[in-house]
């Protein structure tokens, strides 16, 4: 029996792309140097997702993350990574890093953006086939506890969901079908018992399915969406002293463990 | 300084008093009710303190054997492990020790021999015990997630080697040896029933079902398995590292004719 893996020894065939030493790149087809040189960062990032130019996309997305995933708070969970990182004298790098892998958050982050574009094909096509759209999202919160897109930790009114609608507005980019249908969600579940209100996963969501855009595509052009944020926490307690973000003394810890001392014979 | 009620941590794990003139130095550390460096210190040997921080009791003597046994199998993949690769990828570019332990954890925490593949390997024995059957069931039938997440579903039975051939020489030794300190709990079965499962799942076992075995044994939670197997394997990802970097970029494969750019 041939061993599976004999094929892929020394042979890994793409159409992805690849450098030439001293001559080229190549990324999807396209001569890095000649013909995507003009291309923005984004664009580029979309390009490489997706394999097409959508500038406008492009211009959508620096937006939303200028005005929603970049924010400099040290108190934001994956932010905090960064700013711990940086008052015990780690690297930039290492701090950003590993801030960007926690973003891979289920409460907030990688997971809900993800989930909330998926949950609205879900929903869309559920109501293609006749259904209403207040009775698959109970069913969703039955199933599941919650709805990604809608409801918040810490507050429930989410600040960019304005400033992102009218930015995407004036882009022409808000009148979608899938954007309505992430409001006219939010606004059913704000007058529910839950009382969640639309986040800024859910909008995003909206836009990028008008735009075309998949869960798993979505998921990876967001993956260093938050990155705006972390460099300017991360700074911050570098400019301070050593050790002096949040310190915790040792009476922050509520112990709830066995309370007889035990001894180890 | 704030006059506003301090925000705490609650644990069952940790506590702390504090030194006399130094509200942020713990005078006194207690795990689960042990004097950490007052009385376990020099009495717990490193995995009955793992097991205890894990489980928060101490272990069994069969218990530390079994987690001994494991560690020592995971403690170093082997330089052609995917996550040692990562490492050693980190080391050869001069990259900084702690990038190579983070490559080494986050490519070796995937469904492919990772962390997940014992997520999910605990699902399937907290789901199937040591039912044959059942397992027969779950193999061929695997559920699905009606929601997206950030994981794929798994394209192989968990804790099974899908690019294998036959059952590796020492994840044999290695069951062999754990089913000889524990004989009558999930591993012994596993070991039974090793070549039942590799008819059903058509791919033989790999180290990572060997591992949700003992962990499955030592009952530890299926988030706390995965977080325990990421540990286990980072010693040999750091030498590894280590060495290469030592060595260079020059003395390390680039795959220089291994691409081929096929047409759009």
């Amino acid at each position: 029996m041939v061993a599976p893996l004999e094929q892929y020894e020394n042979n890994w065939e793409t159409r992805m792309g690849a450098w030439f030493p001293g001559e080229t790149v190549v990324l999807r087809g396209k001569d890095v140097f000649n013909e995507l040189s003009n291309s923005r960062w984004v664009e580029n990032l979309i390009y490489a997702v997706i394999g097409e130019h959508l500038p406008k996309l492009a211009r959508l997305l620096e937006a939303i993350w200028v005005m929603s995933t970049s924010y400099p708070d040290p108190r934001l969970w994956n932010n905090r990574i960064s700013s711990l990182g940086a008052t015990c004298r780690s690297t930039g790098v290492l701090g950003v890093a590993a801030s960007a892998a926690a973003s891979e958050a289920t409460v907030f982050g990688l997971q809900p953006i993800k989930s909330a574009l998926d949950f609205l094909y879900r929903l869309a096509n559920d109501m293609d086939g006749g259904s209403e759209m207040e009775d698959f999202i109970l069913r969703e919160l039955k199933k599941h506890r919650g709805v990604p897109g809608f409801g918040r930790p810490v507050v429930d009114h989410d600040e960019r969901i304005e400033p992102v609608l009218e930015f995407a507005k004036s882009m022409g980019m808000a009148d979608g079908f899938y954007t309505d249908l992430a409001l006219k969600v939010g606004n059913f579940l704000a007058q529910s018992r839950y009382k969640y209100q639309i986040n800024i996963a859910g909008l995003t969501a909206g836009l990028a399915a008008d735009q075309g855009i998949t869960p798993e595509q979505w998921y990876f052009i967001n993956t260093l969406c938050f990155c705006g944020g972390f460099l300017p926490c991360f700074i911050d307690a570098y400019d301070k002293p050593e050790g002096s973000f949040f310190p915790l003394r040792t009476d922050v810890i509520r112990y709830v463990g066995t309370q007889h001392k035990r001894s180890w014979e | 300084m704030t006059d506003k009620k301090t925000e705490t941590i609650t644990t069952k794990i940790w506590n702390e008093t504090p030194e006399p003139d130094n509200p942020f130095a713990a005078a006194a550390c207690y795990c689960a009710g042990y004097d950490v460096y007052g009385d376990l210190l020099g009495k717990a040997s490193y995995i009955e303190y793992l097991f205890l921080l894990f489980k928060l009791e101490r272990p069994t003597e069969t218990q530390a054997k079994l987690l001994e046994g494991l560690a020592v199998a995971l403690a170093n993949p082997g330089i052609r492990d995917h996550s040692v690769r990562a490492a050693m990828n980190a080391g050869v570019g001069g990259s900084t020790n702690a990038s190579a332990l983070m490559a080494a954890v986050a490519v070796g925490a995937g469904n492919l021999n990772g962390g997940r593949e014992i997520y999910v390997g605990m699902e399937y024995w907290n789901q199937c015990g040591a039912r044959i059957d059942s397992w027969e069931n779950l193999i061929l039938n695997p559920s699905k997630c009606e929601r997206v997440s950030v994981w794929h579903e798994m394209e192989h039975p968990p804790g099974f080697d899908p690019n294998g051939v036959s059952c590796p020489t020492p994840v044999k030794q290695t069951l062999s040896h754990l089913a000889s300190i524990s004989s009558s709990g999930p591993i012994a079965w596993l070991h039974g029933n090793r070549e039942d499962l590799e008819k059903i799942t058509k791919i033989p076992l790999a180290m990572s079902g060997v591992a949700s075995a003992v962990f499955f044994e030592l009952g530890l939670g299926s988030d706390e398995a995965e977080m325990l197997y990421l540990l286990l394997r980072l010693p040999g990802a750091g030498v590894h590292a280590l060495e290469q970097k030592k060595r260079g970029v020059k003395y390390y494969p680039f795959f220089g004719d291994g691409l081929k750019l096929q047409d759009t």
